[in-house]
């Protein structure tokens, strides 16, 4: 970032912003967010529904068949989709912050809050508060579907842990979105693009479905996926079965994905006029 | 500001452009689309730094003291930076809190400031509702919140119907007799004349005439006189008459048979006067007299010897303001 010059050298050399202003930026732009919420409450929807939606389908849809191969029936496949569908959660929050910025970018707000005396940080922790409590609220609907369609919650501190792992992992995906955001031209793009990336990646997975009747070229794509270690991960915190390895997969992958992407987003960031 | 540069790649925006203000005035950079106006503004308040150069406002450096420069300016962008889905009242709210206002504070200046700008019925509606002048007020507000000393203002009335960018100018003036510096970017000569002080001609990145706006006025030869007789066939006489008045502008008198009009090149009020009188003297009623100020095509023909580099917008040919009828 430094080798840059000009653009950045002003973010070090100037008056430093005691912590208790970025608490007080952070919170009004928080407060912003959540007004945006108010006046467009269709914005929820996403959130609302999409745990809603996709638990009936698949459980209903894809249930019988896939819980077959589980070793039971419908009842096996809830066991097995809750946790998977936990893990998407991360993303759909990654994918808020991505489109969010973009669109203060383009509508010339962000312009506004640059010629302001603030951290520019302030602006992305209020977006990922607000996006983390969107996700928290999906997740809430989820578990009461999950539950109501027959999922057992056998193990709190699991379940927990696995809302965490979600968020963990969620925000690394952030970055990639960020970046995405930062760099394309509007909010469409980047939910398109987003789209394509993620809809492979999910369904590459083994997120819905166990890998074992896949052929073997995609079954060795999924073994490497982070999505599938995510979903697995999940599944053993939630339910029960070995975590280790999926939980240290999903860890090094959140890692190598912010080192990589953090710096990009941040340097598109500050770079973008 | 001294020798400001800014290049894209091989583009360069601003090449060296020189800029003194003085505390309290209007200063109006005029130019035309892609002339580096909005570049100038942008490197002026933080967003962008300069490629060379540098550049001193309100006693801080642009690049070295952006967070002490931050305090001390406010923006009123091209394209009116609200937040639309936030109401106004919540917009001002925000930037009050941004700009370490307590609750309170923020809370009164939100009220104090949506009064001044007559915008405390629409408080709660959401700005996405706003007609596009209560939106450009509803900017202008926003960038006088932490009552800054220098205001930036990047094409104000761009887009805005006449009765709409009349009310800004209003707007702007006000402010101006509290003793904010502005710092305005127009593409209308008629905008700079109504609220600038001293005026900065640029054109491709380049500073191509400065000075006061009287001084500039004269240099590209004053306004035009457009002069309708109610008979089409009073045209020529008419014309005659004016011919032997021996008025010189910068251009000769000349005749508009289509639309049936004289235009007349005026430097003075004196000459306007004459002009008048003489048409009076022979008893040729007329339908209308208008004075033309120069458009920003002719401003640049008779200041460079060519068109403005980007015409591409649709920069009024004329303004005119109505004088007689």
């Amino acid at each position: 970032m430094s080798a840059t010059a000009p653009t950045t050298t002003d973010l070090r050399a100037d008056a430093r912003i005691p912590l208790r202003g970025h608490l007080r930026h952070t919170g009004a732009l928080v407060r912003r967010n959540l007004l945006w919420i108010r006046q467009d409450p269709e914005s929820m929807f996403d959130a609302v529904l999409f745990p809603i939606v996709f638990t009936l389908l698949f459980v209903y849809v894809f249930g019988g068949s896939i819980g077959q191969s589980l070793g039971g029936g419908q009842e096996a496949y809830v066991q097995y989709i809750v946790p998977g569908l936990m893990a998407m959660m991360g993303m759909n929050m990654a994918q808020g912050v991505g489109t969010g910025f973009n669109q203060d970018f383009n509508t010339g707000v962000m312009d506004r809050f640059r010629s302001l005396p603030i951290g520019r940080g302030s602006v992305l922790f209020a977006k990922i508060s607000v996006e983390m409590m969107r996700m928290l609220i999906a997740t809430a609907i989820l578990m009461v579907v999950g539950v109501l369609v027959g999922f057992d919650i056998t193990d709190w501190p699991g379940l927990f842990a696995a809302v965490g792992l979600s968020a963990v992992f969620g925000s690394a995906l952030m970055w990639i979105f960020l970046t995405l955001g930062v760099v394309m031209k509007n909010a469409q793009s980047v939910q398109a693009m987003g789209f394509l990336v993620l809809m492979p990646l999910q369904f590459g997975s083994s997120i819905f479905a166990p890998t074992r009747s896949m052929p073997g070229w995609l079954e060795s794509f999924t073994e490497y996926n982070p999505l599938s270690a995510l979903a697995d991960a999940a599944r053993g915190l939630m339910v029960g079965g070995p975590v280790a390895h999926d939980l240290w997969m999903t860890l090094a992958w959140s890692v190598g994905i912010t080192a990589v992407m953090a710096p990009v987003a941040i340097h598109k960031f500050r770079t973008k006029s | 500001m001294r020798g400001l540069v800014k290049h894209y790649g091989a583009t360069k925006a601003l090449d060296g452009v020189d800029l003194d203000v003085r505390e309290g005035t209007v200063m109006g950079v005029l130019g035309p689309n892609g002339a580096g106006k909005t570049t100038l503004v942008r490197i002026l308040s933080t967003l962008l730094a300069p490629t060379a150069g540098h550049a001193t406002v309100a006693g801080y450096d642009v690049v070295r003291q952006p967070r002490q420069l931050r305090r001390v300016i406010g923006l009123t962008g091209q394209y009116a930076s609200v937040d639309e889905k936030l109401p106004g009242w919540e917009n001002l709210y925000l930037i009050g809190r941004l700009l370490d206002l307590s609750r309170k504070e923020a809370r009164a200046r939100a009220d104090e400031l949506l009064e001044r700008f007559s915008l405390t019925e629409a408080a709660r509606r959401p700005a996405a509702t706003y007609s596009g002048g209560m939106r450009r007020r509803l900017d202008l507000a926003a960038s006088m919140i932490g009552h800054p000393a220098v205001l930036y203002l990047d094409e104000p009335t761009t887009g805005l119907d006449p009765r709409t960018r009349n009310e800004v100018w209003e707007e702007v003036k006000r402010l101006v007799g509290e003793g904010v510096t502005v710092l305005l970017t127009t593409q209308y000569m008629e905008e700079a004349e109504q609220l600038a002080s001293e005026l900065t001609v640029v054109d491709r990145g380049k500073v191509i005439a400065s000075g006061g706006i009287e001084e500039l006025k004269a240099k590209v030869g004053g306004r035009t006189l457009r002069i309708r007789p109610a008979d089409p066939g009073q045209l020529r006489p008419l014309a005659g008459a004016l011919d032997e008045l021996g008025i010189t502008g910068l251009a000769t008198t000349t005749v508009d048979t289509e639309r049936g009009a004289v235009l007349v090149p005026v430097l003075s009020d004196e000459q306007l006067t004459a002009v008048v009188g003489a048409v009076t003297a022979r008893g040729i009623t007329l339908s209308s007299l208008t004075t033309e100020l120069p458009s920003l095509d002719e401003v640049f023909l008779s200041l460079t010897g060519h068109r403005a580099s980007a015409p591409r917008d649709a920069a009024p040919a004329e303004t005119r303001e109505e004088v007689a009828v």
